[in-house]
């Protein structure tokens, strides 16, 4: 009796700090299924269009129809309650709201056009698409297969040379219809700009409600366009600055839900979370390294602030840099090879770029205001920091610090996170006063900025890459 | 030879403080209401004022110190200057009477910063009025510090005035 209530009590007494890390937590949200391929071969296979979208004003005068996607026989499916036939009309949707939102194209959507039969996705009635000033068309169709799977498979086709551009298909479970319609958007996308894809990607961000000085801040998750949204945590305790890892498996993020700022990696499939750095000292900006082998996190040890570095599944933390002040953040080159973060060992926050290892540490940006926030693009050739210079502007620059062009103009726009193709950039907007929050996108010529609806306010975002 | 020390450094700082306090720039205008008839803790202890709220808590830290348990900053500062001194000093001596009591000096940043060098810029704050505290001789494991960076704003407006309010270490007694 007395033997077996003492190891009760020391079993609680194990169990009781991982029950406190965990407490915030919500129900796990598992992950998703793979999108296979089902088959690749096209009629071109020539590379993208010339011309780059840095110039995106000629996308936009590029009338695409999407029509909506065929079924060869009305099937019920989970996809959709109407059956295949309706899925075939949300699934020209969504390809038609990613492409006009994100002031690429001038896309058509199906509500506008004729309904195509299965037998014309592969044969089009040019003279009829012609006729409506359509220069490129999208095509495709959804069947269901007897395992409950479903096959998409998306056609791009150029209307004045009657010719077909490039085709692909997907075979994906029911729940992840949508991804099949980003991925014919990523088609698209590609194959007419020359540019890498990036609709089939998620977006991590903190969710905002409450008034301002008791606002309650949760985790949450989304799919790039907002939809299959969300909540990770409870709300009970501030979360803030989640980073998804490259393989979407796990989210590093900071949570006071010990009472002091932490961070912690949650684990997608399992819902359970634990402790990055367990020094007793405050963390703080936790980032991956692009191979998701490492992290970056920054401590504050009496006061002052480094970047240190440890591996992903645990170890030895190594200290990156060393100078009394805020060395914070920290945002690796794709290649891995250097990190650009922010400091104010010279009296205001500015960026440096230092290797890896933490050598060569030098500073980039000497335009008048301050540098904040800076995060490589995946492309390697650009970095998107927060300007602040009175007014808070998302800005982008050379790896060298050059260049420097200022993208949006609010009153407080803060925190760049770049889409996995490195074309476009989205931030978060603060209002004065009312301390509201939402997410924005701009693309690099400054020109298309939109708002991505969020169910609440919305701060922090994290793009993740293009989904495995 | 601590106690005439301290006394003396106390002496020199409020008199800097009573010749500065005219130009004390980073004071916030609006202060939020003092609790009136603060109690000098060495004349009326908790024994005598049994009503009150007793040794240990915040409501009697708060009777004793008053607005001195918050600290102000100017804007990416973290310096302790004459009038936040002063502020410590009564904190200073409050700790020094009661050696059971352990306070956490929550840091804070205004709305006008980046979200995670704001959560450093509130630990270094908080940091500045330990060490302050530690140097006049509270023992540091006394004194545990938590920075909430822009999260936790007391004044809501979007001015100097509200962001001077929101630049600030306040000390706090968790029981």
């Amino acid at each position: 009796m007395i033997m077996r209530s003492y190891l009760a009590l020391s079993l609680a007494l194990f169990a009781a700090p991982l029950a406190a890390q965990n407490e915030d937590l919500g129900e796990p949200v598992g992950e998703g299924g793979n999108v296979e391929t089902a088959f690749e071969e096209s009629a071109s296979d020539e590379g993208g269009l010339t011309g780059s979208v840095t110039d995106e004003s000629d996308w936009q005068d590029l009338g695409i129809a999407i029509p909506a996607f065929a079924t060869d026989r009305e099937r019920s499916t989970p996809a959709n309650a109407s059956g295949t036939g309706a899925l075939g009309g949300e699934i020209a949707r969504v390809i038609t709201s990613n492409l006009r939102n994100n002031g690429i194209f001038k896309p058509t959507g199906p509500d506008a056009l004729p309904k195509p039969s299965f037998a014309q996705i592969t044969a089009p009635s040019w003279g009829s698409w012609s006729g409506r000033g359509a220069e490129m068309l999208v095509k495709g169709y959804v069947r269901a297969r007897d395992d409950g799977r479903l096959v998409v498979g998306c056609y791009l086709y150029d209307v004045a040379l009657q010719d077909e551009l490039i085709r692909e298909g997907w075979v994906v479970r029911p729940a992840d219809w949508r991804r099949a319609a980003h991925k014919c958007s990523d088609l698209i996308y590609a194959r007419l700009t020359g540019e890498s894809p990036f609709f089939d990607s998620r977006i991590a961000y903190i969710a905002e409600t409450g008034p301002k000085d008791k606002r309650v801040k949760r985790l949450a998750i989304m799919d790039s366009d907002g939809a299959n949204h969300r909540f990770l945590t409870l709300g009970s305790a501030t979360a803030l600055t989640p980073r998804y890892s490259p393989d979407y498996s796990q989210l590093l993020y900071l949570s006071y839900v010990d009472g002091n700022p932490r961070i912690y990696v949650y684990d997608i499939g399992t819902g359970k979370q634990k402790l990055v750095a367990d020094t007793g000292n405050p963390t703080l900006a936790p980032r991956w390294s692009p191979d998701g082998r490492s992290i970056l996190y920054s401590m504050a040890v009496n006061g002052n602030t480094d970047i240190y570095r440890v591996a992903a599944n645990g170890g030895r933390s190594v200290r990156l840099t060393n100078t009394p002040g805020i060395d914070v953040g920290g945002s690796y080159s794709p290649d891995g090879q250097k990190i650009v973060f922010e400091s104010d060992r010279s009296g205001s926050q500015q960026c440096y770029v230092m290797n890896a290892d933490g050598s060569g540490q030098r500073r980039i940006t000497f335009f008048g205001g301050r540098c904040a926030t800076p995060e490589w693009s995946p492309r390697g050739d650009q970095i998107a920091f927060t300007r602040i210079a009175g007014d808070f502007n998302i800005a982008v620059m050379t790896p060298a610090g050059r260049n420097l062009r200022v993208l949006t103009n609010g009153w407080q726009d803060e925190a760049p996170t770049w889409a996995p193709n490195g074309r476009i950039i989205q931030f978060f907007r603060t209002a004065r006063n009312s301390g509201r929050s939402g997410l924005h996108q701009v693309d690099l010529t400054g020109r298309n900025e939109r708002r991505l609806p969020t169910p609440v306010d919305a701060s922090d975002p994290a793009w993740g890459p293009i989904r495995p | 030879m601590t106690i005439p020390n301290t006394r003396i450094i106390a002496i020199a700082v409020l008199s800097s403080t009573a010749l500065l306090g005219a130009c004390a720039k980073k004071a916030p205008e609006e202060l939020p209401p003092t609790p009136q008839a603060t109690a000098t803790p060495t004349t009326s202890g908790p024994s005598t004022a049994p009503s009150g709220p007793g040794v240990g808590t915040q409501g009697h830290f708060e009777q004793a110190v008053g607005s001195n348990a918050v600290v102000y900053f100017d804007t990416d500062r973290f310096n302790i200057d004459s009038t936040d001194a002063a502020a410590l000093q009564t904190q200073a001596q409050y700790l020094g009477q009661y050696s059971q009591v352990t306070i956490t000096i929550e840091g804070h940043a205004d709305e006008r910063g980046t979200r995670e060098y704001n959560v450093a810029l509130g630990e270094r704050r908080a940091n500045s009025a330990k060490n302050y505290l530690v140097s006049l001789g509270i023992a540091a494991n006394r004194i545990s510090t938590v920075s909430y960076g822009k999260e936790r704003p007391v004044a809501l407006g979007s001015n100097a005035q509200a962001w001077a309010q929101n630049r600030r270490a306040a000390s706090v007694v968790i029981n």
